[in-house]
């Protein structure tokens, strides 16, 4: 997995780096190959599909936000309309007899996101930053505005529905039963992945980078930005387009919300979490994000403050997102330091706990109060069960809150300076950090 | 049809003017810090939640002045204690830290107020017609919300063109170091601007809470719509801005009484025509489009025009 | 990075199945319970759960407890069949929502394909306000069951009360732009050309869903046709904001709706710009129904909720009326034997009268009630959210005169 995470280019005159390359993909092969046998229930198997579909959707956005520095609000387009088409091909293919098994029909979404991707591209990658993100936000306004009028393809508000087991089966499989509809999402994450880790190892990843860093250059070197831009935003459309055809086919239905807003705000999300600056960013981000989404909600009814805040503090104290930080402990890895960075972060997670413990005893405790102020007191929130009506509990949330805030504090002094002193010996033996 | 025509242009310059309050201190917060913020519609919502409040313990016109003021002041303590430091993680981050805070808000005012729209009147001295043209009534608040709505537009206008620290501001901008050794503390500036941009959004909550619904969604559908106006007019455009408003208001309203569509200016579709999503198209009214209008505007300026009807930068 | 994946893995646990003790019969109830447009979904899932006390507190439903399991499927189409996999996974063999169309038609088709392709694991859904006719007619299906009347049933009963008030000449119809208020728009075309020819219509208005701050415009347009009434489908935001532009205006007509009575926010609205019996809507009962039983019931209600919670509905007290009814009539908790017990199964509604479930669509029919909101009589007990303002029954339609044709075809189970 190491090898996935590497920002630096990968030697092909070093033999270890490729058989870790080899043995890193290998692994995610043999380990999405296993998930069915370990998890059996179908709502898990559907989840993994989810999850699936999110991870093409976010390593696709990345391609944009990551690696060519475009922040669209509307990049769920491309999915939706990847879905649409692939729904309906999915009816197509059965009301002509066509001989289409169904784990072609992604490449139909991937080539309609493509296709869309290639006719507005061209007028909104003209410019970078705001102009572009502003065009994305038009773009995807309208197109909600025309899925809902256009009824005859999008189906309005209902959207549109097919059967997967109509197609022509495949090897004796009709795709009814959920975990062989999750073996063709992992056999189409596992194959975009990989292609899309590929584009970034080619000359156009490599010039989209510069783009983003500083398109000037670029120019002077004699490359068109625009065109760059362009071509990363038709793979973008390309892949976003697969991943929104098997989000089609593992729920057998197509939606105008595909296409809209939330949609868009959660790939948003999702790779800013997961990291933007490397590759396996998004990945770590969708799961996150889909896990959380799905789960959270179960635990307490106010999951969306909860996501909220998670968000801002990532922004705020971890700008790599879960990805970045992580590969930031490199360093201190390498000097040696690592050892006590953790030790320093197992000290400060105590207090950090309780504080965020108090936190959530208290939200939770105020929603009570606000929401579901003439239902019975004693609550559960996050499985643990306390009476939101005695005092005790304000005390608790308060005391917690208090202790957590001010130890917490002096021990985070500890991880800067087990952080500080790391960096001194890095750069006294000029390792870059 | 005459009848129609002044009412639709009155009623078209009131959205227009309410538009114009709204994105007034988006376009302030833009055009002096450069930042995109995603959750102004959400200060404007938490500004109508605090006029309610207000309002029901002390009456409308202690909130009109004391609801700007603290939501301004929380707008002061997000720009002092977070957005600086994002600062330096870049535009991306500054967008979606605000993009994570409006989420935040929303679900902060469901958990205070409930998810259920809120009582929230205007002051009973402005509650009876002021006039009535062609038997349509219209209210003395809606007077009273066109009156604020220019004064504000002349006064920012003074401000930043005319005044001492609009002088300033400007330059801290552009020469941050500059002003800075000039003796002026740059960092209290940009806080300021942000907590009177964010003021300006209570402000038009507390008046645009009663005519509309002051519900917790009343922000999400909002934002997109600020950004055509202040992308429209130009990034940091006052004027811009303004005339913008009056566009996108007047347009919509227009829009909205026109019936016309492609049947009723050529016919029915014959049944021997194709038929697949050309029959939805050729049926479809301009009325049934006018909502999407604005975005379709926005696409064709910034095409045509970068930086907007009154824009001097490209960002 | 090994690890980290390892921990994923780890947390990803939980999801494989929470299985339970099966000492109660239980309902999911997969509505929309977070986020803006949580407050309907979060005030039904209470109405759900007290009706489910008062069950238990009777002895439950052959000697088991009814539980409802709520999850929340944020208004989501896709999201709303991931919960009810969810809920299946964990042994939950009954559905229950309410709110938002698509959510209804992906969950009507999820639940048919499961159903075909999981024989011995049937899944009920029971669908307690969408009201998309298309769920009885093209889409519907053998686990598929209605409890609200569905829109060409209400707009039979608002056209037969138009039918018998002879002042209305010219009505405006204004509905949100998608499958829903589509039909309502073509439902009221054509039955008040059957029943009402010399009605002219004077407007026909569509305008996108959720999107419109300003309804002056339209509030114009409907001043400018000359119009003494208007038929409106629509909810939510859409419908206070255009009442509220046509009050404060002065704009004097009468408002026929499917949601002006009897849902949250409205009352409000429509206290604020004094629309006093103004606005008629269209209701399986209100609080104020001269019934003994439910106004125990509502008092009850409020008792425990206080005077400005909004409503909870009787559909949903037919529905678990009927469920239980089945259950002992069918002496069993198999799904299929509950649906066959279900079928054209007769009760007395919770606002009296007689209710029946029609055999061939799954529709539940029953009287029908015609109210206006405004100040109250002596006789009405019951305001609506604190205004003092309530609502009244000016007219009772009966569940034979609701009756509509219906094109729906479904395979049954051998």
């Amino acid at each position: 997995m190491t090898e996935l995470v590497s920002s630096a280019p990968m030697s092909r005159a070093v033999p270890g780096a490729r058989l870790r390359f080899y043995a890193a993909w290998g692994m995610v092969a043999v380990l999405l190959a296993a998930f069915p046998s370990i998890f059996t229930s179908a709502s898990s198997l559907t989840t993994f599909s989810l999850v699936g579909t999110a991870i093409i959707f976010a390593l696709s956005y990345n391609i944009l936000l990551g690696q060519t520095g475009l922040l669209s609000f509307g990049h769920a387009v491309y999915y939706g309309i990847g879905a649409f088409f692939a729904v309906h091909t999915m009816n197509l293919i059965p009301q002509y007899g066509l001989p289409v098994p169904l784990p072609l029909v992604p490449l139909i979404g991937g080539v309609a996101g493509l296709l869309l991707a290639i006719l507005t591209g061209w007028i909104s990658t003209r410019r970078a930053g705001t102009v572009f993100s502003m065009i994305s936000l038009g773009v995807a306004e309208l197109a909600v505005a025309l899925a809902l009028i256009l009824t005859d393809f999008f189906g309005g508000e209902d959207g549109i529905s097919t059967n997967r087991t109509k197609l022509p089966a495949w090897f004796g499989w009709h795709f009814g039963p959920q975990v062989q509809v999750y073996y063709l999402v992992a056999f189409w994450v596992f194959v975009s992945a990989l292609a899309m880790y590929a584009l970034t190892r080619t000359p156009l990843g490599k010039i989209c980078n510069a783009v983003r860093d500083n398109p000037e250059r670029v120019q002077f070197v004699g490359y068109d930005p625009h065109i760059v831009r362009y071509l990363a935003f038709c793979f973008a459309g390309l892949f976003a387009g697969i991943a929104g055809a098997l989000a089609a086919i593992s729920f057998e239905s197509a939606n105008f919300t595909d296409l809209g807003w939330v949609k868009s705000g959660a790939v948003i999300f999702s790779t800013y979490i997961g990291g933007t600056s490397i590759f396996a960013g998004p990945i770590v981000g969708a799961i996150f994000f889909v896990y959380l989404s799905l789960s959270l909600s179960d635990y307490t009814s106010v999951w969306q403050l909860y996501f909220g805040l998670l968000f801002i503090l990532v922004v705020r104290y971890a700008p790599g997102g879960i990805g970045g930080t992580l590969l930031m402990h490199r360093m201190p890895f390498r000097v040696g330091g690592l050892g006590r960075i953790l030790r320093t972060y197992a000290i400060a997670a105590v207090p950090t706990l309780m504080l965020v413990g108090g936190f959530v005893l208290a939200v939770e405790t105020i929603v009570h109060h606000t929401v579901n102020a003439n239902e019975d007191p004693r609550i559960k929130a996050f499985g643990v069960s306390f009476d939101a009506s005695s005092p005790m509990t304000w005390i608790v949330a308060g005391l917690l809150m208090l202790i957590g805030y001010f130890v917490g504090r002096l021990t985070w002094r500890g991880v800067t300076r087990a952080w500080d002193d790391a960096r001194t010996i890095a750069s006294e033996r000029g390792i870059p950090s | 049809m005459l009848e129609l025509v002044i009412i639709s242009a009155l009623n078209g310059v009131l959205y227009g003017l309410l538009l114009f309050l709204m994105a007034s201190g988006l376009t302030v917060v833009f055009s002096m810090l450069g930042v995109l913020n995603f959750a102004h519609a959400g200060f404007y919502m938490l500004g109508a939640f605090f006029g309610f409040q207000i309002s029901k313990w002390f009456g409308f016109w202690w909130a009109l002045l004391l609801a700007p003021i603290i939501v301004g002041l929380i707008g002061a303590a997000v720009e002092r204690f977070a957005l600086r430091d994002i600062h330096r993680s870049g535009h991306v981050a500054e967008l979606l830290f605000t993009f994570g805070l409006a989420y935040v808000i929303e679900e902060v005012v469901q958990i205070v107020w409930g998810k259920d729209p809120v009582d929230y009147r205007g002051p009973p001295s402005l509650d009876f017609p002021a006039f009535s043209i062609f038997s349509t009534n219209y209210p003395s608040y809606k007077v009273f919300m066109f009156a604020i709505s220019v004064a504000i537009f002349v006064a920012l206008l003074i401000v930043i063109k005319r005044s001492r620290i609009g002088l300033v501001v400007q330059a801290s901008l552009t020469h941050p170091q500059m002003v800075a050794h000039l003796g002026h503390n740059v960092g209290l500036v940009f806080t300021l601007v942000f907590g009177v941009g964010i003021g300006l959004a209570a402000l038009a909550g507390v008046i645009a809470g009663p005519i509309l619904q002051t519900q917790s969604n009343m922000a999400a559908s909002l934002i997109a719509l600020l950004f055509v106006i202040i992308v429209v007019g130009g990034l940091g455009s006052l004027a811009g801005a303004f005339v913008a408003s009056l566009l996108i208001g007047l347009i919509q309203t227009f829009a909205v009484s026109l019936d016309g569509s492609l049947a009723s200016l050529f016919g029915p579709l014959s049944p021997d025509a194709p038929q697949f999503l050309i029959r939805n198209i050729w049926t479809v009214t301009i009325a049934q489009v006018a909502p999407i209008i604005p975005y379709a505007l926005l696409i064709l300026v910034l095409i045509l025009r970068p930086m907007g009807l009154f824009g001097t930068r490209e960002t | 990075m090994g690890k980290i994946a390892l921990a994923f893995l780890l947390m990803l646990m939980p999801l494989s199945g929470f299985a339970m003790a099966q000492e109660s019969v239980r309902i999911a109830y997969i509505d929309t319970l977070s986020g803006g447009g949580a407050s309907v979904g979060v005030a039904r899932l209470k109405a759900f759960q007290f009706l489910a006390e008062d069950v238990n507190a009777k002895g439950g439903i052959l000697g088991k407890k009814l539980e409802i399991v709520p999850f929340d499927n944020k208004t989501n189409a896709q999201e709303s069949v991931i919960q009810a996999q969810k809920a299946i996974d964990s042994g939950i063999r009954f559905i229950t929502q309410g709110n938002g169309s698509s959510v209804a038609v992906a969950l009507t088709e999820f639940v048919l394909k499961h159903n075909e392709r999981n024989p011995g694991q049937e899944v009920l859904y029971f669908n307690y306000s969408s009201i998309d006719p298309v769920l009885t007619n093209a889409k519907c299906n053998f686990w598929h069951f209605a409890w609200d009347a569905n829109s060409d049933v209400k707009m039979e009963a608002i056209t037969n009360y138009i039918k018998a008030n002879p002042s209305i000449k010219k009505i405006y119809l204004i509905n949100q732009d998608y499958s829903y208020g589509k039909s309502v728009r073509a439902a009221a075309r054509e039955m008040l050309a059957a029943k009402r020819p010399d009605i002219k219509i004077v407007g026909d208005e569509l305008h996108p869903m959720l999107k419109v701050t300003d309804f002056s415009p339209y509030v114009a347009k409907i001043r400018a046709s000359g119009a003494d009434a208007v038929i409106s489908g629509n909810w939510g935001q859409d419908l206070a904001l255009l009442l509220k532009a046509a009050g404060s205006s002065g704009l004097d007509v009468n408002w026929y709706t499917y949601y002006g009575v009897a849902t949250a926010g409205i009352p409000i609205s429509l206290k604020q710009v004094n629309l006093n019996h103004k606005v008629f809507g269209v209701t399986e009962g209100i609080a104020n129904v001269d019934y003994a039983p439910s106004r125990e019931f509502e008092k009850r209600w409020r008792a425990k909720y206080g005077e400005d919670f909004v409503l909870f509905a009787p559909r949903q007290v037919n529905e678990i009326k009927m469920f239980v009814a089945a259950a002992e009539k069918a002496k069993s908790f198999d799904p299929i034997k509950i649906a066959l017990a279900l079928e054209n199964m007769e009760i007395d509604v919770f606002d009296g009268g007689k209710g029946m479930m029609r055999k061939e669509d799954h529709q539940f029919f029953q009287p029908l009630y015609v109210a206006s909101f405004g100040e109250l009589k002596a006789s009405e007990p019951f305001d609506e959210e604190g205004t003092g303002w309530g609502n009244t029954v000016v007219a009772k339609i009966e569940a034979k005169d609701t009756l509509t044709k219906t094109s729906c075809k479904m395979t049954r189970p051998q």
